[in-house]
């Protein structure tokens, strides 16, 4: 791996945990808010609407660039997920994970980077989601 | 709508966007968390890159832990057992659903994979329907 991609990835990194912050994803009651309708809308909060809208809004016409030129600057190959079908696998795990998100306010990048600002619930979160990590493994492999 | 912070999470989510449009742009990578903290957290002599996207995710954090404190407050009523149940939730439900928020929702839903609406339809409705049962069932606390 040569050091322009460790410091590649580092940044990006960097910058995801910065729009994650700024964006008010680290704050686990704003994200709850965004599905807060328990007092309608006065309880509803959209703001993770427009993060999600202004990543969309870059990595879109981003992508529809890489795609038109065939391959990524640095990289020979453009990855794309194999499968294309929606099967039980996408919807149940959707469903397992929108219960915990639902649950706690937290989704992997918001804890880990609240993991880094110093949050224990967090630090909680990230032990439970690697024996999520770990239990899904153990799952998977011995459905083969 | 009195927590609405329409500037400042567009903001967050253009850098949210920058960030993984570039590690596509150059690697050709996508940018879903849950599988690069899976790999990292599961098998970390072969994660390669994605130990550095970690490195500055969690660094990353701990600057804006820095430089904008109150974005890390923690003001849900939720006991240690619900943070290890959420916990073990998402880690289990990101990797059977494969992917999640970054994954699913920025890079998926850019790309117009039916796959990606699925999950978010379904992990969204799923969270609007775990928090109205929290509110009405358990005063919001749990």
């Amino acid at each position: 791996m040569l050091k322009s991609e460790q410091a590649i990835a580092a940044l990006v990194g960097l910058i995801f945990a910065a729009g994650l912050a700024i964006g008010g994803m680290t704050m686990p009651s704003k994200v709850v808010g965004f599905f807060d309708f328990h007092e309608g809308l006065s309880s509803w909060d959209p703001s993770l609407a427009l993060v999600m809208g202004g990543g969309v809004a870059v990595y879109l016409p981003a992508y529809l660039w890489i795609r038109k030129r065939g391959r990524p600057l640095l990289s020979p190959v453009l990855e794309e997920p194999k499968k294309s079908a929606i099967d039980g696998r996408l919807l149940l795990g959707a469903v397992v994970f929108g219960l915990g998100w639902g649950l706690v306010g937290f989704c992997p990048g918001p804890a880990l980077a609240s993991v880094g600002a110093g949050s224990w619930q967090a630090v909680i979160v990230v032990a439970a989601m690697t024996g999520g990590f770990w239990l899904f493994r153990w799952f998977d492999g011995s459905k083969a | 709508m009195e927590n609405f912070t329409p500037w400042a999470s567009l903001v967050g989510g253009l850098l949210i966007g920058l960030a993984s449009a570039t590690l596509m742009v150059t690697r050709g990578k996508i940018a879903g968390v849950s599988g690069i903290a899976a790999k990292v957290l599961s098998r970390p002599a072969q994660a390669g890159w994605r130990v550095w996207f970690m490195v500055g995710l969690v660094g990353g954090g701990a600057l804006m832990g820095f430089v904008l404190p109150s974005q890390f407050a923690f003001t849900l009523d939720r006991s240690i057992i619900a943070l290890i149940a959420g916990g073990l939730l998402v880690g289990f439900g990101t990797q059977l659903g494969s992917g999640c928020t970054s994954g699913h929702g920025i890079c998926g839903l850019s790309r117009l994979s039916k796959r990606s609406f699925a999950a978010v339809g379904v992990f969204m409705a799923t969270a609007a329907a775990t928090v109205a049962v929290v509110h009405a069932a358990l005063g919001g606390a749990i």
